[in-house]
């Protein structure tokens, strides 16, 4: 099964280096990992999917606690939230077939966002198993090349993922580089 | 103040209360060693090679419970350190590494003496820094000591670039205390859990209490001792866990595990409670975790939440220092009499009560059981033992009874050879008033004797005590038992010891047969103005008993051979 989970982490150099070492040093099997800016430009946030159970789910977060860096974690599969995937699809296709792509937009709300003479590039956003539905669709007209982004993930309503009440932003002002 | 980068290390370093660092000069770290001279309050030990001073710096934590500080240059010193952090880490030991890195502008060309040592250390530190502004060494400085001694404590990294050491920068100390932006304060454990623990504590029948190094990290010797004794519930202690309770103290019965007494890991197996206070449930100490104490509940207390469940699943998992922890447990606690389950492990022990050092009584040869029992004998129990890994340690740990804490260092975790010459080093230094004795093997100790040059310097009184069976004991004996005797790079030369200490103008005995064993310890105590050697010639074919072998069920224990037996096989032999 897989778990979500975000995290809120330090925004410094090093610090995704970090959590990846956790996961492969306690050989955490990681499906997906996003990490980009928040509203606050000293945190990112990180979503992590991984594959397993629910004990390493656990294990994931407790490790992950333990990361100087690591200002909260909590899980999003145990509460109500919104997970989202975007991904860009190049669909080889001529102009008989492009009107079959166009068709299977509208159904799973995709956009084509260029069109070429042989093949268009097709973006969707949704759930993870909506895009593997439309992506298995594309692959019978074919796929040139693909890219995902990973899910993102926020908890619905007061479900928030918030630095602990005693959160203490360091003392002193610091650059700001963005080398994740 | 307008103060240097390397000058402000040194401020802050003294503000942390560091008195002693052990380090090794080079390139990166010049502008630090130059600023040294001007701190006098701070002694400096010089090593021969950079393991060492975090070895030392380990040795020392682990005897003072303070926090011990290294200092390397870049590159081949920064990489030559691993070794010592990745034990300091394991074994959960406060230590602070100051590295000098290449300047800022060049770092990522590969420059002369450049390593990623940061990237490098990332999984065998509690945490490290790369400072790339001086600006910001202060705070550094301050956080590194906090993550180091809070929590579950452990090494701690700060790489610093030659022009951060050399920048001026203008110093203040904060007043206010320094905080980690993730971090909850622990100490006491949730109330809920505790209660839940309590039931299952004042309802058992049969509970046995598994004490850890927690117990000596979080000085609740005390609270444990009252704990076991109110509830009369019997203590096995892990490896690190020894001096947690005075081995002498009836409800003691001693180590658990792989080279653990038949009786203790009878119990855990017997058990309808098992209280893990500040342990993580090492391979070491469950052999199978499918056969793994399965009449028991659990209630395991650590300060780190990732340890709860890791291993072992936790009826009742408490996250907290173990001290308060005790403190909360103990006025809720029922005073019960369970004298037949004591009785019972006193049975079992009664049954696993042959030991060497009886049936190897005077046959003229000399064994390590024989030095490390009389060496307790001789020295009243009473000395702070730094031990190397291998056959001598898990004998030390049979043989030499700890009474107090913090009275036996061993490299647990990771199991380093060459951890215990230099540890003994740092212990002494850092408790000079403690009788420091280094029991180490032929072979660990020709890892780090490098440092016999660094105790003489510094006068260290730590007494070597090197079983020498000229063999790696401890492959020799796996191989042995599970590669049917193909001794396959186990057997092993060295120099002469005595001749080496020589060159050292270190007072050296060698002993071959029991009756010199008193001789060497009175020889020991003749020489106290540095360190004094003492070649034990032990026999070769040698095994400890009993044993649990790896991956199988904690009480199937290959036990010891009868008295007989033994005489036998000896006559055989010679």
């Amino acid at each position: 099964m897989k778990y979500s989970m975000s995290a809120l982490v330090e925004n410094k150099p090093g610090v995704l280096n970090r959590v990846a070492s956790l996961f492969r040093r306690r050989s955490f099997n990681i499906d997906s990992l996003t990490v980009g800016r928040t509203e606050d430009p000293e945190l990112s946030r990180m979503t992590i999917l991984i594959e397993g159970t629910e004990a390493v789910a656990r294990k994931v977060e407790k490790s992950l606690r333990k990361l100087p860096n690591v200002v909260q974690v909590e899980h999003l599969h145990d509460k109500p939230a919104v997970t989202r995937d975007l991904a860009l699809i190049k669909v080889a296709v001529d102009s008989q077939k492009r009107p079959e792509v166009m068709q299977l937009c509208d159904i799973f709300r995709g956009r084509v966002v260029d069109v070429a003479t042989d093949s268009v590039i097709v973006e969707i956003t949704g759930e993870e198993e909506k895009i593997e539905g439309f992506i298995e669709l594309l692959r019978q007209i074919g796929i040139v090349e693909m890219v995902r982004t990973g899910v993102v993930g926020m908890g619905r309503g007061n479900h928030t993922v918030v630095p602990t009440p005693g959160y203490k932003r360091r003392a002193a002002a610091r650059q700001h580089k963005n080398v994740l | 103040m307008k103060l240097t980068g390397a000058e402000i290390l040194w401020e802050c370093l003294l503000r942390e209360g560091v008195d002693l660092v052990f380090g090794y000069p080079g390139g990166a770290i010049l502008p630090a060693y130059d600023a040294m001279t001007k701190y006098k309050q701070i002694h400096h030990v010089l090593v021969r090679h950079e393991q060492g001073a975090v070895h030392m710096a380990d040795g020392y934590a682990r005897a003072t419970g303070k926090v011990g500080v290294a200092l390397a240059t870049s590159g081949p010193g920064a990489t030559n350190m691993v070794t010592g952090i990745a034990t300091a880490m394991l074994d959960s030991s406060p230590v602070v590494c100051i590295t000098g890195q290449v300047p800022t502008g060049v770092i990522g060309s590969d420059a002369f003496q450049e390593v990623d040592i940061t990237g490098i250390t990332i999984p065998i530190t509690k945490h490290n820094y790369l400072l790339t502004d001086v600006e910001e060494l202060v705070d550094t400085i301050r956080e590194a000591f906090h993550i180091a001694r809070t929590g579950r404590q452990g090494p701690v990294l700060i790489d610093i670039p030659k022009d951060v050491q050399i920048a001026i920068s203008d110093f203040k100390y904060p007043e206010e205390p320094i905080s980690v932006p993730s971090e909850l304060p622990i100490s006491k454990g949730d109330e809920a859990e505790v209660e839940a623990a309590i039931e299952l504590i004042n309802s058992a029948k049969r509970p046995f209490i598994l004490a850890g190094h927690g117990v000596s990290l979080s000085g609740a010797e005390k609270e444990l001792q009252e704990f076991s004794e109110l509830g009369h519930i019997p203590v096995g202690l892990t490896l690190l866990g020894k001096g947690a309770l005075a081995e002498g103290h009836p409800l003691c019965f001693g180590m658990m595990g792989m080279h653990g007494e038949a009786c203790v890991n009878h119990a855990i197996q017997e058990a309808d409670l098992l209280l893990a206070f500040g342990m993580r449930f090492d391979d070491r100490v469950t052999g199978d975790l499918k056969t793994y104490a399965l009449k028991s509940k659990k209630i395991h207390v650590d300060i780190d939440a990732a340890e709860i469940n890791k291993n072992v699943r936790a009826d009742v998992g408490i996250v907290g220092n173990l001290k308060d922890v005790l403190n909360q447990f103990i006025p809720m606690m029922k005073s019960i009499n369970r004298g037949a389950w004591i009785s019972q492990i006193r049975d079992w022990q009664k049954g696993t009560s042959v030991r060497e050092f009886y049936t190897r009584e005077s046959n003229g040869k000399l064994y390590a059981v024989h030095v490390i029992r009389d060496l307790w004998k001789l020295t009243g129990g009473d000395c702070l033992v730094v031990t190397d890994v291998g056959q001598h340690q898990m004998w030390e740990a049979q043989y030499y009874q700890h009474e107090r804490p913090r009275t036996l260092l061993t490299s647990g975790g990771l199991g380093t050879m060459g951890f215990g010459f230099p540890a003994a080093i740092g212990a002494k230094l850092g408790k000079p008033e403690e009788s420091v004795w280094a029991i180490v093997g032929d072979g660990g100790f020709q890892m780090t004797m490098t440092e016999l040059a660094t105790a003489v310097e510094q006068k260290a009184n730590v007494i070597i005590a090197i079983m020498n069976n000229r063999y790696l004991g401890m492959v020799r004996q796996w191989q042995e038992f599970f590669y049917e005797e193909r001794y396959s790079a186990s057997p092993m030369g060295s120099p002469d010891f005595c001749l080496l200490a020589d060159a050292y103008k270190v007072p050296n005995i060698r002993v071959t047969k029991r009756e010199e064993i008193a001789d060497s310890v009175a020889f020991a105590k003749e020489h106290s103005e540095g360190p004094v050697l003492i070649e034990y010639v032990v026999e070769k074919h040698d095994i400890v008993y009993p044993m649990v072998p790896a991956g199988a069920a904690l009480h199937k224990m290959i036990r010891r051979p009868l008295a007989e037996q033994v005489a036998e096989e000896e006559t055989v032999e010679s």
